[in-house]
């Protein structure tokens, strides 16, 4: 019940609307019904799903669902359409200096994946990307995150720059690019402590890293299983700092994982990865056009279509 | 009581800011809920109802409605006359066993912290057990805890089996006299059948050496999780039995609403919140102030 896609919502209205010729303003609204509830049950933000929605109707008054044959596919294919457009229609690429290193700071909520996404990356740009890249253990907060992150470093054969409890981050992060230009490393990932977008202090700490290495990349680590709140801490996060682009985590899950939408839809910036398992080698290049499917259940949509 | 009255003032406060019942005031009362997590078949039913009574009653003036609003409200979280906060099962004498389970990041080992604290300071004797042997540091942030709230903590290798680190920690915690043994597991997504046969075999080994045991399974929700934590509820609740809640990080923004669903659908009590990174920041739940909270921007808008 929880998770019902939008295909199984819609299949009755469709039933309804095919053979009948001509979409009454009845239909529209009840398909336009069906597709908040999905929207809402895959946690897309409620704000983002009033202007999806609205989009929606617009176009479905429209002369191509006007005068379709099968209305109610018409239907689930614009919502597609204005899914994906909505998602971002390309990937997007991981950023590189014209002077290395080319510095990334990892930042988020607590517990959203960011240390260990920061390895997976490392991992990644490794391997794919034939880079040699420096971890920086700058979370002197959370008890034991500097042993995590060296314990991942010592997983993945990398190297990890750290300077204890005691050091300050910023001046943790300004030692590792010095350390990361006399040693020739072309990547610096900066582990920070999750925090909250509301903490004052150590959002402001964040600001004078960045100020402090110059990066080329901010990048937000979202858990994929945020709700309603997703927008708030991507819009927040996003004024403070200017981020580059976000990383979805945990999206081994089988949730619907709409928090994709929201952000996509208030901080317009692409989502780079998604984080696919806690091993150090599940992040894959993130791809909009399969999130918006997975947002709507629309695999079971597209057959659908294809019946039709 | 006290408590109850002066969440139903401020709840009959919130309704007079609005002076008509119309379908403006029930799309503004439907929006606070969805933006707070509250399950949206939860919010649908709920408004369907209030929406029936009001037009049952005839009831146009916003006032006229409170009562009835506040009833179906409190009813959400409550079932008839339970509406006390839920208590915890911990044992008058002999060990009391405590298994945390949830899925990653969500904050276990934190409130394993937090909690041995609380405990210590009321003169229990503590025991910590490191049954999370898998996620790097894992082990090493239990202690750095351990150390904190001054209590031990019995451990393995990285990579060792978490059953036999639990069974262990049991036989110390008997042979100790420990009053509470609090155990902490690997954080798992609900969707990994491997993962979760073995956190019901973690389970099995602790009933089998204590009868009775575990006498609490708590299922650590973040406040942040949205729809998803229906479904960690309903999977971690087959392989456990998971007698409470925890929701943790509601010192964010985030309401965690979505405990009113499952508390509707699987009657599973929210016992603790999680109010911060601190050791003191763990607190009772209180349904009154939680309810009330989720309307909290609904107040401040007006
Ligand atoms: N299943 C799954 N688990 C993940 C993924 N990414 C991270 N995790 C797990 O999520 C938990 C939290 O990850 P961390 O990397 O410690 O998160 P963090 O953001 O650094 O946390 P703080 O530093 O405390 O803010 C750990 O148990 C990770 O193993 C993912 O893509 N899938
Ligand atoms: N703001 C806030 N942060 C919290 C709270 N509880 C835990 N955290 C933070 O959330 C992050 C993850 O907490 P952990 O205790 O490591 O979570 P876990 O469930 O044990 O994680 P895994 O073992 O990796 O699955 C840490 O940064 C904690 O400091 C809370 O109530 N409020
Ligand atoms: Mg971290
Ligand atoms: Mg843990």
């Amino acid at each position: 019940m929880a998770f019902e896609g939008l295909a199984e919502r819609l299949q009755n209205t469709i039933k309804k609307m095919t053979g009948k010729g001509k979409v009454s303003e009845q239909d529209v609204k009840e398909m336009a019904r069906e597709v908040r509830l999905a929207l809402l049950e895959a946690d897309v933000n409620f704000k983002v799903v009033k202007d999806f929605i609205k989009k929606i109707k617009e176009r479905a008054v429209g002369q191509e669902v006007m005068n379709s044959l099968t209305p109610g596919q018409q239907i689930i294919k614009i919502v597609k359409e204005e899914l994906t457009d909505l998602m971002g229609g390309e990937q997007s690429k991981i950023a590189v200096s014209e002077r290395p290193p080319t510095v990334i700071m990892m930042v988020g909520l607590q517990g959203a994946g960011k240390t260990t996404t920061t390895g997976k990356l490392a991992n990644l740009l490794r391997k794919k990307h034939n880079r040699k890249p420096l971890l920086v253990a700058a979370d002197v907060y959370r008890p034991a995150a500097i042993n995590q992150l060296e314990t991942i470093g010592k997983q993945l054969n990398l190297p990890v720059f750290s300077k204890g409890t005691d050091a300050n981050p910023v001046d943790i992060a300004n030692d590792a690019i010095a350390h990361a230009k006399e040693e020739h490393y072309d990547y610096v990932l900066i582990d920070t402590a999750g925090r909250l977008h509301t903490d004052e202090n150590l959002m402001t700490e964040l600001r004078e890293i960045k100020e402090n290495v110059d990066p080329a990349e901010i990048l937000l680590v979202v858990d994929s299983m945020t709700g309603q709140d997703a927008v708030n801490v991507a819009e927040s996060f996003d004024e403070q700092l200017a981020v580059s682009g976000v990383i979805l985590t945990k999206l081994d899950n089988d949730n619907r994982g709409g928090a994709a939408l929201s952000i996509r839809a208030v901080t317009q910036k692409p989502i780079k990865y998604a984080g696919m398992g806690e091993k150090l080698d599940e992040l894959e290049v993130f791809h909009p056009e399969r999130m918006a499917s997975r947002i709507l259940g629309m695999g079971d949509v597209l057959s659908l279509i294809e019946k039709a | 009581e006290k408590t109850r009255s002066s969440f139903s003032t401020k709840l009959n406060d919130l309704v007079a800011r609005y002076r008509k019942i119309d379908e403006e005031f029930f799309e503004d009362l439907e929006e606070v809920l969805i933006q707070a997590d509250v399950g949206v078949m939860t919010v649908m039913d709920l408004i369907e109802e209030l929406e029936m009574e009001a037009k049952r009653q005839n009831i146009k003036d916003a006032a006229d409605l409170r009562e009835v609003i506040s009833e179906k409200l409190v009813e959400i979280y409550a079932d008839e006359d339970n509406t006390a906060e839920a208590p915890v099962n911990m044992q008058s004498d002999g060990l009391t066993v405590f298994l945390f389970v949830g899925v990653n990041g969500v904050g276990k080992t934190t409130t394993i912290g937090k909690m041995a604290h609380q405990l210590k300071q009321q003169g229990k004797k503590v025991l910590l057990v490191a049954g999370d042997t898998f996620r790097a540091g894992a082990i090493e942030q239990l202690a750095v805890w351990g150390e904190r709230a001054e209590v031990d903590v019995i451990k393995h290798n990285a990579g060792s089996d978490p059953a036999a680190v639990i069974y262990d920690g049991i036989q110390a915690a008997k042979s100790r006299g420990v009053d509470v043994l609090l155990c902490d597991t690997a954080g798992r997504l609900q969707n990994k059948v491997n993962l979760m046969n073995e956190l019901s075999k973690v389970k099995r080994v602790i009933e089998r050496e204590i009868p009775g045991a575990p006498h609490e399974v708590l299922l650590v929700l973040d406040a942040t999780t949205g729809q998803n934590a229906l479904s960690q509820a309903k999977t971690f609740s087959q392989a456990t039995d998971v007698s409470g809640i925890v929701l943790t990080k509601l010192d964010g923004t985030a309401k965690g609403g979505i405990v009113l669903a499952i508390r509707k659908e699987l009657k599973i009590p929210v016992k603790y919140v999680g109010l911060g990174e601190q050791m003191n920041d763990l607190e009772k739940f209180d349904p009154h102030a939680f309810v009330y909270g989720l309307f909290s921007d609904m107040l401040e808008k007006e």
